[in-house]
């Protein structure tokens, strides 16, 4: 479902994701661990077309998403790490305004909005613009949409990050129905070890843009001879502390602050 | 279609929600028809050109699409900055379609401040020669606001935040605003002005807005109008193309 083939990603100097490669099967559900700037987002990028790889190959769901990005756009759906809602429209209107962009027919679409924003309990706000909303209801908004048309492949970059246990615990029902009834394929990333163990069928490990383990939870502890999969993580990435650049957006909210606009 | 309409309708209500832009962008405009349409009034009637607010309402009616419109091609930005951007870029749509959808809504909202200013400039005592030449009028403001929208978005996919927007501002948005004949009569100009103007791609809007509602267009309306489609076609075609080169 997912193929990579030798993929770099090199930014100036940088080199981001060194010349890696793996595969996902269809019906897995895959989880892509790593510290901060191991290069896990910049994958995620590349497959979802948003990058352009330096070099090495990407298959998704049999089509390139460099070559035909239009036919790999069909194939996924994902739920972005840092925020991506319209904050001027309501929490309905980002919904629909999704649906839309992803065929989802009318009917369908009301329904499954219904039935979603009131599994992220959101419904009785669906008509409140987003910018009223805290964190927390972003992300869970944020959530419902990424599962409003029903992908063969969905990505979930950090989608747990400042979720509360009950709607994490909730997402992840879903998603294994999802996964079981319609054989969707599931890569994500998260920094919560546990989540990965309970959920992944696979986890592959990637430091420094290389991935250096790729395997279950069991053979990964085996390998390491750990007890846990954070054990186990810790052993293969070592303990010392990362530290990411400051995004271009970080000094964009700074600026705009400056300027007086609120964000 | 559907995905181009729902775009669109985005930034339809992004306007109509943003009660302070709307009234905050009028100020400008009547400040213009206020100190020059009253202030530069007896001058120009002095040198035998006849009603300045007249003359000058057009110009100012272009102004407002002008701005409008290359704000709204670059909201790009904003929406790059905080993230929505990437929610249509991972559509299964087209980048050339969301480039239109978006594009037509920031054209269709420009037009409509065009309109209300020309409305305030009734106000304000600006009589059209020809009341019926209102409604081609808009065709011109709206492709006016279609070809600046462009540049808009041309411009917004070669900046990375809003730091150069000082730049595009005193380097790009008003030497088009003030070299394009919105204030003064384009008959008579020094050699280096004339050209200039005929460079300005909105110097054919103003004129074409000034054949149609005061009688007084300078290159002729066919010109006015061959010059805007070209033009925006080109404008369209560097947007999109400029546009597809996203990356985040």
């Amino acid at each position: 479902m997912i193929e990579v083939t030798n993929l770099t990603k090199k930014f100036d100097d940088f080199v981001a994701v060194d010349n890696i490669s793996f595969s996902v099967k269809p019906g897995e559900i895959f989880a892509f661990l790593g510290p901060n700037g191991a290069g896990k987002s910049t994958t995620i990028k590349i497959l979802t077309t948003l990058l352009q790889p330096t070099s090495g190959r990407v298959s998704l769901n049999d089509h390139d998403p460099v070559k035909d990005p239009d036919a790999a756009r069909r194939s996924f759906g994902i739920v972005f790490q840092d925020p991506s809602l319209d904050d001027d429209l309501t929490a309905y209107e980002n919904m629909e305004l999704h649906g839309v962009l992803y065929d989802v027919p009318k009917k369908v679409r009301k329904e499954r909005i219904q039935m979603l924003l009131t599994f992220v309990e959101l419904w009785d706000r669906k008509d409140s613009q987003v910018k009223e909303f805290s964190g927390g209801m972003k992300r869970r908004l944020e959530i419902a949409r990424g599962l409003l048309h029903h992908p063969k492949i969905i990505f979930l970059d950090e989608p747990t990050l400042g979720l509360d246990p009950q709607t994490r615990n909730h997402m992840w029902e879903y998603l294994k129905e999802l996964n079981k009834t319609e054989n969707t394929t599931v890569f994500f990333t998260t920094h919560y070890m546990e989540e990965a163990d309970r959920i992944a069928q696979r986890i592959a490990i990637i430091d420094h843009g290389k991935i250096i383990a790729i395997g279950t939870s069991a053979e990964l502890k085996a390998q390491t001879g750990t007890q846990s999969l954070e054990d186990a993580f810790l052993k293969l990435t070592g303990n010392v502390i990362r530290d990411e650049a400051a995004s271009g957006v970080d000094q964009f909210r700074q600026h705009a602050r400056m300027w007086g606009r609120k964000n | 279609m559907n995905k181009i309409y729902i775009l669109w309708l985005r930034q339809i209500k992004k306007y109509l929600r943003s009660r302070s832009r709307i009234i905050g962008s009028l100020g400008q405009p009547i400040l213009f028809l206020l100190a020059l349409g009253y202030g530069l009034g007896a001058v120009f009637q002095k040198a035998g050109e006849g009603n300045y607010l007249n003359f000058l309402a057009p110009g100012v009616i272009a102004m407002s699409i002008l701005f409008t419109s290359i704000f709204s091609g670059m909201e790009i930005i904003w929406d790059r900055q905080f993230g929505f951007l990437k929610e249509t870029l991972v559509a299964p749509m087209s980048r050339f379609n969301i480039m239109i959808g978006r594009t037509m809504g920031g054209a269709t909202v420009a037009t409509i401040q065009g309109i209300i200013v020309m409305l305030i400039s009734l106000i304000f005592g600006f009589r059209p020669a020809n009341w019926f030449g209102i409604f081609p009028a808009i065709i011109i403001m709206f492709l006016i606001a279609l070809l600046f929208t462009a540049l808009g978005t041309m411009v917004a996919s070669l900046l990375e935040d809003m730091q150069g927007f000082q730049l595009i501002m005193n380097f790009l948005v008003m030497p088009l605003f003030f070299l394009s004949g919105s204030l003064f009569p384009l008959d008579g100009l020094p050699k280096i002005l004339a050209i200039i103007a005929r460079i300005d791609p909105l110097s054919y809007g103003i004129d074409g807005l000034r054949a149609l509602l005061i009688n007084a267009g300078h290159y002729g309306l066919g010109t006015d109008f061959f010059f805007l489609i070209v033009i925006t076609f080109i404008f369209m075609g560097l947007g999109s193309f400029f546009f597809k080169k996203i990356q985040i």
